[in-house]
């Protein structure tokens, strides 16, 4: 692959490796195994080394009078160290390069440069929404001490600063490490923040004019070592250590976020990204991080229910599939939304009820340019691939809504998508004589619906999305869904199965099976195999099958 | 219907109303008192108080405290009584339902049965007091006693589950061996009284002094001295298997908390698990009230007059047949302290000590006891 | 491997048992005879007698908060007693303290605070862990109810229980 780069020697305490030209001591230190303590470095920002805790002792080979390294006896160069320690951060490696990562001097180091970050540290860990997963907390107990030499008063600085309208700020518990200010310039493209006052006064500021509103600001929160910056949203709802950590995607959009859901107890109380380096870098836009509250409406659908009245599963799902099938005419919309399974199982429903008409409702909004993309539906590219989307997602809309309003279409399936939103209005829906819909929170087509069948929420399920880019990645389950609310592949699973298909699944993982032997694009799949950081699909799918039916 | 039309009428109720005074107004409250004293006197020899406090429920009536009698706690048995019939009637769902309920019943009933031929006192009102007058009468006892294991056992079995079961077998096998020794150590009593019933047994004791003491007839032979020796032998062996045939400590085996829970009765509660309690205290005083009949005398006690069929119609005949009565049943409850007393002094036996103990020790003992006693008779007839 | 162990040679009397069971039956006709002339000493008579005046001041009643000389709340809701409680009986819902609040540099005090007195188990962990002296075990140990619900010690329950703590660290001072 990257042949060109030479590899070059570096001993890490004592022993030998090799790492390409350019890496920076720290990342090969901690390839190496052993871990610098650090706040101002991130491995996807510049590194301005104005912390200091990342510091080693280095050594350069000592050169002879030929200026050629002199050789020692065990055939490697013998090691000039440099007196004083230097910051590995700001570094690259260089050949016959040699580190001390846990010298004396360099323990040394650490102790005093944690003695002056903490000189102004207030002792408010009890409410500091960092505790627990604060660097400062950790090496605290590695280089700290117990008590504080410092008789001085402490420089007293603005708390509780409203930065922007998602970002807290806590200037006393700032480290300066600017990492923030380096996201803002280098990532998000709106450089706001800043340094003000000097020496034990100098604080983070943001600019006079402006407020922290970019669409990444959380990011901040996420990268700030300490609890100078949390989040407004998060803040004192749940200590961090509470909370369940589920690995899964983002919806929001077609690119499909990597993150990390914080829950506990039946609850989300936070999302952060998680890294990956092929889809999201380790960023994710506010708007996506903060969209998870609708889970937890109040109005969320908890029961079936039968032209409007409350019943039982059994009744409800009898009653879809005998007022779908009496209609005549059907036509199906699904939402670009529903992961793979339950797409692949809508469309068994449907080749089950023999619709033939069905579509997709796109999404298009306008790209930021960082992360997120025109398309705003999470699995468009999944839809295409399994056929309930053409290249075009959401031509046959006019169609179905046509033929809705002019009476040629008497029943429809809804799955998890608002009608009114393709072009219908709730008087055009009213002249159905069966609207089968799934979905989590009441609107105008759950209003009209003959029959009701409350879904599960993106965080409530297990499935697999495909990306805008051909990604295929995997959405796992953080919390239960509210009330009666049910998987909704069981759902269409369900219906299917009353509607004559013989297809016998029994599990997420049976779907995924059975929709992987169908489709040669998931062939050889099976969920596990997706991995936490997902699967690029190889190659890049194509819409086969146009989204009128020939199946 | 012959058979019943032949029976005088009068001696039919008076055998129904002995037996109704007994087991109602004697043996079930004596059962209640033993349990509350097994209590208190265990809770005294371990420095304890024991239960003190129940009394006559005034709290109930808005006083501050319920009234105490003399001791304290008396109520306890009967609030004890009533916990147990108003507790759930539960039957866990794994067992054999038909044996699970006859078990405690069986337990019960031989444990009862056997006080039917013990003569309690001497005559009130005309009548003797005893059930039944049988003339083979500790046959009856040894007979109707043994079948007690069934109820045990059953238990053990219908419970389905293991430590009931191990509570069963070990109950079957100790019963069975130690029945043994406790008849063959009852032989040498008959053989000097010539005589299986036990009213007999009492009128001789009142006759030549009690067995065990045979100066309460105010003289002493030297015959009774010379058959006093293996008297004395057949007492404790008599004694020791009485522990063992009731599951006492130190050979409560098929019940030992600290192995076994709670041995058979481990899956009982509520009334069941009752009557298997009222059942081992039953065959308790039933073994008692053996011992007091065989050993000591049973109802007489020395220098009191002793009244007869006739006089027994007059007021002091009857309250001489009351005294008799007492005398009874507080030599009953002076065994029943003594039970009690042993079992909180000495610990379990380990089970292979138990079976040594009666095959290998008591039963040759008593065996031997046996043709000591014929030999000193056939020596000094 | 297994061993044989060496039993006692017991004498002739020994092998007999009875004098041993004889000498255990006075032991224990002892200990009823003190028992029954007063002279051994008996425990308290729960609840006429109460040892309430004697509780060493690290008795471990019923967990409580508590105010300091400020009146402030001390309890900051760290939640780390709800963390380190092993039978799960605490429960806190955090709020945030408004800046017209008097002690608004604390920034944070429980919206609701409460204990499951059916769970709790008195170990003292909360009061161990807590990072700001707001928890404390106090000498209330007859905790009872008349149902689950009344069991549930609430913040205003806990705070009447608690009442002040004098002498604690001064630490929200608002001129450190």
């Amino acid at each position: 692959m990257s042949t060109e780069v030479p590899l070059l020697n570096v001993q890490i305490d004592g022993v030998w490796l090799q790492f390409p030209k350019g890496t920076r001591v720290i990342e090969a230190c901690s390839k190496a195994g052993k871990f610098i303590p650090r706040y101002c470095y991130h491995p996807k920002l510049s590194a301005p080394g104005n912390c200091r805790m990342c510091m080693v002792e280095l050594g350069m080979p000592k050169m002879g009078p030929d200026r050629k390294p002199i050789i020692g006896s065990d055939g490697r160069p013998e090691i000039a160290w440099i007196p004083r320690p230097q910051i590995s951060c700001a570094q690259d490696i260089a050949e016959g390069m040699a580190v001390r990562t846990d010298s004396p001097m360099v323990q040394e180091c650490r102790k005093g440069v944690m003695e002056f970050l903490l000189i102004n540290h207030p002792l408010d860990c009890p409410i500091c929404d960092q505790a627990g997963e604060c660097r400062l907390q950790e090496f605290s107990v590695e280089y700290g001490q117990s008590s504080s030499r410092f008789l001085e008063r402490k420089v007293k600085k603005p708390k509780n600063v409203e930065l922007g309208p998602r970002v807290t700020l806590d200037a006393e518990r700032c480290v300066l490490c600017s990492r923030c200010i380096r996201f803002m310039k280098e990532v998000a493209q709106d450089d706001v923040l800043g340094f003000v006052d000097r020496g034990g006064f100098s604080t983070i500021a943001c600019h006079p004019d402006k407020t922290l509103e970019s669409n990444y600001s959380l990011n901040t929160v996420d990268i700030c070592p300490v609890g100078a910056l949390t989040s407004t949203d998060f803040r004192f709802k749940m200590r961090v250590w509470f909370l369940k950590e589920t690995k899964t995607i983002d919806v929001n959009d077609g690119l499909g976020c990597n993150i990390i859901i914080g829950s506990r107890e039946g609850r989300i109380y936070r999302i952060t990204p998680r890294e990956n380096n092929d889809v999201n870098s380790n960023w994710i836009p506010d708007s996506h991080r903060l969209n998870f509250k609708y889970l937890h409406d109040e109005s969320r659908l908890t029961f079936p229910m039968v032209s409007g009245k409350r019943s039982s599963w059994a009744e409800a799902l009898t009653q879809a599939v005998n007022s779908i099938k009496a209609s005549g005419n059907l036509a199906m919309v699904v939402s670009a939304r529903l992961t793979n399974e339950e797409l692949y199982l809508a469309k068994v429903l449907a080749i089950a009820l023999g619709i033939t008409l069905w579509d997709v409702l796109p999404r298009i909004g306008e790209p930021d340019g960082i992360l997120i993309p025109a398309d705003r539906n999470p699995n468009t590219s999944g839809a295409q691939i399994l056929g309930l989307a053409g290249s075009e997602p959401g031509r046959q809309l006019p169609k179905i809504a046509e033929g809705i309003r002019d009476g040629s279409i008497k029943g429809v399936l809804s799955i998890g998508e608002d009608l009114t939103k393709c072009g219908l209005s709730p008087v055009d829906l009213g002249k159905l004589k069966s609207l089968v819909v799934v979905d989590l929170l009441p609107n105008a087509t759950t209003a009209a619906a003959s029959v009701l069948l409350p879904g599960s929420g993106w965080a409530e399920k297990r499935g697999s999305m495909v990306n805008i880019k051909g990604r295929l990645q995997r959405l796992n389950k953080a919390v239960d869904a509210p009330g009666e609310a049910r998987d909704d592949w069981e759902i269409l699973n369900d219906l299917a199965t009353a509607s004559g298909s013989a297809l016998s699944l029994h599990s997420i993982e049976d779907v995924f099976r059975a929709m992987a032997q169908d489709t040669p694009t998931f062939a050889g799949l099976n969920l596990s195999k997706i991995g936490d950081l997902g699967l690029q699909l190889d190659p890049k799918p194509v819409a086969a099958v146009s989204s009128t039916a020939t199946v | 219907m012959d058979f019943f039309s032949t029976l005088p009428l009068e001696l039919m109720a008076a055998s129904v109303a002995k037996t109704l005074f007994l087991v109602f107004l004697v043996v079930l409250p004596l059962v209640s008192y033993t349990v509350y004293a097994e209590r208190r006197v265990s809770a005294l020899i371990q420095d304890r108080l024991g239960p003190n406090r129940t009394g006559f429920p005034t709290s109930l009536l808005g006083f501050q405290k319920d009234l105490q009698l003399f001791l304290g706690g008396l109520g306890q048995p009967v609030a004890d009584a009533m916990k147990f019939m108003l507790k759930e009637e539960f039957t866990p769902g794994h067992v054999n339902h038909f044996y699970f309920w006859l078990a405690p019943v069986l337990a019960m009933v031989p444990a009862l049965s056997t006080l039917a031929v013990i003569p309690f006192g001497n005559f009130m009102f005309g009548h003797k007091m005893v059930v039944a007058d049988v003339n083979v009468g500790i046959l009856y006892v040894f007979a109707i006693a043994s079948i007690g294991v069934y109820g045990i056992v059953i238990a053990g079995w219908a419970s389905n589950s293991k430590y009931p079961f191990l509570g069963g077998i070990r109950a079957s096998s100790q019963m069975i061996s130690y029945e043994l020794s406790l008849g063959l150590s009852a032989v040498p009593v008959l053989l000097i009284i010539g005589n299986l019933n036990l009213s007999d047994a009492i009128q001789y004791q009142v006759n030549n002094g009690w067995l065990l003491l045979p100066f309460t007839d105010g003289k002493l032979t030297a015959r009774e001295m010379l058959l006093w020796i293996p008297l004395m032998i057949s007492f404790v062996v008599f004694t020791i298997s009485m522990f063992a045939e009731t599951n006492r400590l130190p050979f409560d085996l098929p019940e030992s908390e600290t192995e076994l829970v709670a041995g058979y009765h481990t899956e009982y509660s509520a009334m069941k698990f009752a009557l298997f309690f009222l059942g081992e205290y039953a065959a308790m005083i039933a073994g008692s009230s053996l011992i007091v009949v065989l050993f000591l005398g049973g109802w007489h006690l020395p220098l009191l007059p002793i009244n007869d069929i006739e006089s027994s119609m007059t007021l002091s005949g009857s309250i001489l047949g009351l005294v008799h009565i007492t005398t009874f049943f507080a030599k009953v409850a002076c065994i029943l302290i003594f039970f009690i007393w042993v079992r909180w002094t000495l610990p379990r036996f380990r089970f292979d000590q138990l079976m040594k103990l009666g095959w290998l020790y008591l039963f040759e003992i008593a065996l031997v006891n046996i043709f000591i006693t014929a030999g000193i008779l056939a020596a000094t007839k | 491997m297994a061993y044989t162990v060496r039993r006692p040679n017991l004498t002739f009397w020994e092998k007999l048992y009875i004098p041993n069971i004889i000498a255990g039956l006075l032991i224990t006709l002892k200990h009823l005879k003190k028992m029954l002339n007063g002279e051994t000493k008996v425990i308290m008579q729960y609840p006429e007698e109460k040892w309430d005046s004697q509780l060493p001041e690290y008795y471990r009643g019923a967990p409580t908060l508590v105010k300091d000389d400020h009146d402030r709340e001390r309890c900051v809701s760290c939640q780390l007693c709800e963390f380190i409680c092993p039978p799960r009986a605490i429960t806190i819902t955090p709020g945030e303290l408004t800046s017209e609040s008097k002690f608004a540099k604390v920034e944070k005090a429980p919206k609701e605070f409460l204990i499951d007195m059916t769970r709790c188990i008195y170990c003292g962990l909360c009061e161990e862990v807590c990072p700001e002296q707001a928890i404390y075990l106090r000498k209330d140990y007859a905790i009872t109810g008349e149902n689950r619900a009344e069991m549930v010690h609430d913040k205003v329950k806990l705070y009447e229980l608690g009442g002040v703590m004098h002498g604690l660290v001064h630490k929200w001072n608002p001129d450190k």
